[in-house]
Order: C-alpha cells, then structure tokens, then sequence
C-alpha cells in the first residue's frame, strides 16, 4: 500500500512505472507475432478529419483570446496602480489594451477564415483531400494560438512597464511603447503563417 | 514574472507612485532655505504632503513634525499591507519585525529604569505594534518575558539564542537586541533567496548583505572599551554579508578603528566607507550606501524589493527633514547640508 501511495505523490516514479509496463506491453505483442496490431498510421486514418479541423479552429480562437486575455490583465492592473497617484496615464495607456486586443482579433480572422472551409461530406467518401484540410487547418490553429499567447503576453507586459514609465516621466511613454509595438508584430507573424499553410486546403464538399 | 501582475500588480503601482513623492534634491535646497518652521511647512505644502500640518497649532516644533511625518509614512504603508496577498504579505510582514524589535527593547529598557507604561507604549514605534505589547511591562527575566508574552508573537524564534541570559542589566539588553536582529536579519535573507522568486531574491540579497556587513562594523566599532568579550562579539555578527566568513573572523580580533580599516581595504565596495573626505562620518556614509542600493531595486520590475525601498527611502526623507528643521529650529545653519539626497 506504502509503494502505491508513494507512486502517486513522486511524478518521476509513476512516469518510469508507467513507461516500463507500456514497453514490456509492447515487446510482448511485438514477440508473439502481433506486432501489426499497433498500427499507429489506421489510428490516425480513423479520425475524421472534422476532429482535426474543428479542434483547429477552436485552438485558434481559444489560445489567441487567453494571450490576449494575459496580456489586458497585465496592462489593466499597472494602469490602475499607477493611476493613483497619475491619473493623466490612464487615457493614453489604453492604447496598450487596443494592441492586446488585436491578438484576440487576429485568432478570430483566422477562426472565421477557417470555418468557411468546413462544409458536408459523407464518412465514407473522405478522400486525401479532405484529410489534407483536416491537418492542415489543426496545426494551423495550433500555430496562431501558439503565436498569439507569446504576443498577447509581450504586449502585456511591456504595456505594464510603459504605464509606470510613462507615470515616472511622460516624455518615456511614445519610446517605452515602441517596444510593445514590436512585439505585436509576432501575432502578425503567426497569422500569416497560418494562412499561407491552409492557403492549399480546399473546402470541405468539394 | 507572468503572473506577478495577478495579485501585486496594483501595489506595485502604487508604490512606484509613493516613490515618485519623495522629495528631490532641488527641494531640499528650497527647505534648507526657509527661515522658520512656518517657512518649511508652506514649502512641505507644495509637495505631495500636502497640509498634513494643517490641524496642528501653531508654532510647529520639530517633535510634532516628526511624529506627522511618521503618521504619513505609517498610513502608507498599512495602506500596502492591507492590500497585500500571499507571499507579499508575508514580505510586509517582515518588514514590521524590525520594528518590533525595538518596540520591546524600548519597553524592557524603560520598564528597568521605571517609567510609566503608558508612557512607554506612547513612544513605541506604530509599525511595530502587536497585540500584547502592554503585558511586556511586567518583564523581570527573559525567560518570563519569553514565556508569557514573546513566545506567541512572530519574534517568537528568534529568542533561541537569548534565553540563556539571566540579568536584564545594560549590556545585556543590548546584546538581546543584537541577537534578536541578528536571527531577523538571518531568517529574512532566508525567507528572500529561498521562498520568493529570483528577481526578489537578487534585488534583495544585494540590499540585506550591505545590512549585515553594516551592523558587523558597527558592532566591532562599538564594542571597543566595553566589557563585551571578542567571543561575545563575534556571536552577535549576522552571517548573510559578504565580510562572512573571513572578514568576520579577523573583526573579531581586531581593538581599534585603525585595525577595523585595515581589515574593510581587502574589501573593494566597502573601502569608500572610511574615506573621511567631504567632512562625512561613517553614519554618512552608510546612510549613503544603502540610499543608493534602495534607489537601484526601483530598476527592476516584478518584485518585492521596491516595497522595502520604499520604506527605508522614506525613513531616509524623514531624517532629512527633522534634520532641515533641527538646523533652523536651532538657528545652527552651517550644518544644515549634512543630509543624504535621494534624488
């Protein structure tokens, strides 16, 4: 009982437990013969590929709102703090937040560019084609999300730091807001990547 | 870094605003100017404290002025601790200790020489406060004290190494206080590089070393013709500075301040300490230090190190202003620019 509870407090140890009971699993079918059974490439053909594309389109929407998301909650918070004692930063910082919201907008652009290429097709006609856009549209969601939290949080952040600069001396705002108008650029990054990945994928239905 | 902003973000603005208050050099000049003390409160009202001497009545001494500008300070930061959350609450909470400390020297000392009680609780130092500050009046050993009041109280650990003293006489309550805030400053250096990120942890590792090596001199310097043994002097040296383990070794040795010197020129940051130029002391110079190690933590951002900055900065403004006023109170004006510029 000891040594079940212990695995369950050390990840180290179930993580070696688990792997030495999958291995010795795996040597075992591939020893008698049925080694065939773990076909990696029939799992894969076996989701459709309206999993993979809707997943897509949800990872670009969700991660890119959540980095935005990060990114307001930083800014917003400083600007407050830092209001107090400087309530002339509060406007001007705002274009800050209008950066971090633009994270979220370039997820939702992709998101809707997206889902217009979702359209009706029976299971059993799903040809290369139609898996092609699955993939492509997943890890192309993947990519915008990705891109996007790393940029919502760069924009947050150093947003956090223009609005205490800006309430130390006004004359820093515009200099210390070129920093995180440089970050924002890495969503756009992330975007254009995205697009140019599915720009090959055809519709669904076609 | 990515979620400091979550619970502190707000007191970190608020604190860089507080830092933002602190007079500059330009003001000082302006209040070293002032002919009488009416003169200084006008110039103090044209600062961010505002008419905080407005009730008082006239004229205005330098006690009261002290006792307001310790209200401000103090109103301040109840303002930050109140807000604060998890691990900066605990931070704040550190800071009060040192207070504390002193509040119950202050009590024992004057419970020995007899004063009254209310008296003593009067002038206690308002960070410092704890419940049952009052029930430290009836101290006789330490180990009563310890075991009635001090023993529930935060300052709870740090007696370890004081209760085998018997006597509350003189020296021993002074060598109560050097180990008291020997354990503080040991168990908060522990709590900054162990418990709290690493942004904190640089910034005040920096600031707590110079505090360690600081009463490590003053204690040597002290020490001289008085019946302290050097191996009770070496137990009262705090271990987290950079004079740890060697130049705490040889100050254990040394007899006068030319040794104390000899000893501090191996040390390239401290040697500027005992450059007597410019008609400085070695207060000044010390004052000076740990200003410009203060200033500095207000460089980094997503860390606890600029709320003690701010607290110390702010007790430096307040020395600086009570010394202004002593000056033109006193009508001794060729000192008045013996203070440490913050900015």
């Amino acid at each position: 009982m000891q040594y079940y509870k212990s695995l369950a407090t050390n990840p180290a140890a179930l993580l070696s437990y688990t792997s030495a009971v999958v291995t010795v699993i795996a040597l075992y079918l591939l020893f008698t013969g049925y080694g065939e059974a773990f076909n990696v490439g029939y799992y894969l053909l076996a989701i459709s590929p309206y999993m993979w594309a809707s997943i897509g389109i949800g990872l670009a929407i969700g991660l890119s709102v959540v980095g935005a998301a990060w990114g307001i909650f930083a800014v917003g918070v400083s600007i407050l703090g830092a209001g107090v004692r400087v309530p002339r930063i509060t406007t001007k910082n705002l274009v800050s937040i209008i950066f971090c919201e633009a994270v979220a907008i370039y997820g939702i652009i992709v998101a809707i560019v997206f889902s217009a290429k979702l359209g009706n097709v029976s299971p059993l006609t799903f040809t290369a084609s139609h898996y092609y856009t699955g993939y492509s549209l997943f890890w192309s969601g993947l990519t915008v999300g990705l891109c996007n939290i790393a940029c919502g949080l760069t924009v947050g952040l150093t947003g956090s730091s223009t609005a205490l600069a800006d309430a130390h001396d006004a004359a820093l705002f515009v200099k210390v807001l070129v920093i995180g108008i440089f970050g924002s650029v890495i969503g756009m990054f992330g975007l254009i990547v995205a697009l140019l990945q599915t720009g090959k994928a055809a519709e669904f239905g076609a | 870094m990515l979620s400091f902003n979550v619970d502190d973000g707000y007191l970190e603005g608020i604190v860089r605003g507080y830092r933002a208050a602190l007079l500059s050099s330009n003001q000082y000049l302006n209040l070293t100017q002032c002919e009488s003390l009416e003169d200084l409160k006008l110039q103090l009202s044209a600062t961010d404290y505002g008419n905080f001497l407005a009730n008082e009545p006239p004229p205005v001494t330098t006690a009261v002025l002290l006792e307001k500008l310790t209200d401000r300070l103090v109103a301040d930061f109840e303002y930050l601790r109140s807000n604060a959350v998890g691990p900066l609450a605990k931070f704040l909470e550190y800071l009060t200790y040192s207070y504390m400390i002193d509040n119950v020297i202050l009590i024992i000392t004057g419970t020995l020489h007899e004063r009254d009680a209310a008296e003593l609780l009067d002038k206690c130092h308002p960070l410092g406060f704890f419940d049952s500050m009052a029930a430290l009046t009836v101290a006789t050993t330490v180990q009563d004290l310890y075991q009635t009041v001090l023993v529930d109280t935060p300052l709870g650990p740090y007696f370890k190494n004081c209760l085998s003293s018997h006597d509350l006489d003189e020296l021993n309550i002074e060598i109560i206080r050097s180990t008291l805030y020997k354990a503080y400053l040991e168990d908060f250096y522990r709590f900054c590089t162990t418990e709290l990120d690493d942004v904190t942890a640089e910034v005040m590792k920096s600031i707590l070393e110079f505090e360690a090596d600081r009463r490590v001199i003053n204690i040597t310097i002290n020490s001289f013709g008085t019946e302290l043994s050097k191996d009770d002097r070496s137990k009262l040296y705090p271990t987290c500075g950079l004079l740890y383990p060697d130049g705490v070794m040889r100050l254990a040795r040394v007899d006068d301040e030319d040794a104390v010197k000899g000893v501090i020129e191996s040390y390239a940051n401290y040697r500027v300490l005992f450059d007597t130029s410019e008609h400085k002391t070695l207060e000044d110079r010390f004052f000076e230090r740990e200003v410009a190690l203060n200033k500095l933590s207000y460089m980094s951002q997503f860390q606890y190190g600029i709320f003690y900055a701010f607290l110390k900065l702010k007790e430096q403004e307040i020395r600086n202003i009570v010394w202004i006023a002593e000056c033109i109170a006193q009508n001794q004006r060729d000192r008045i620019g013996n203070y440490v510029n913050i900015f």
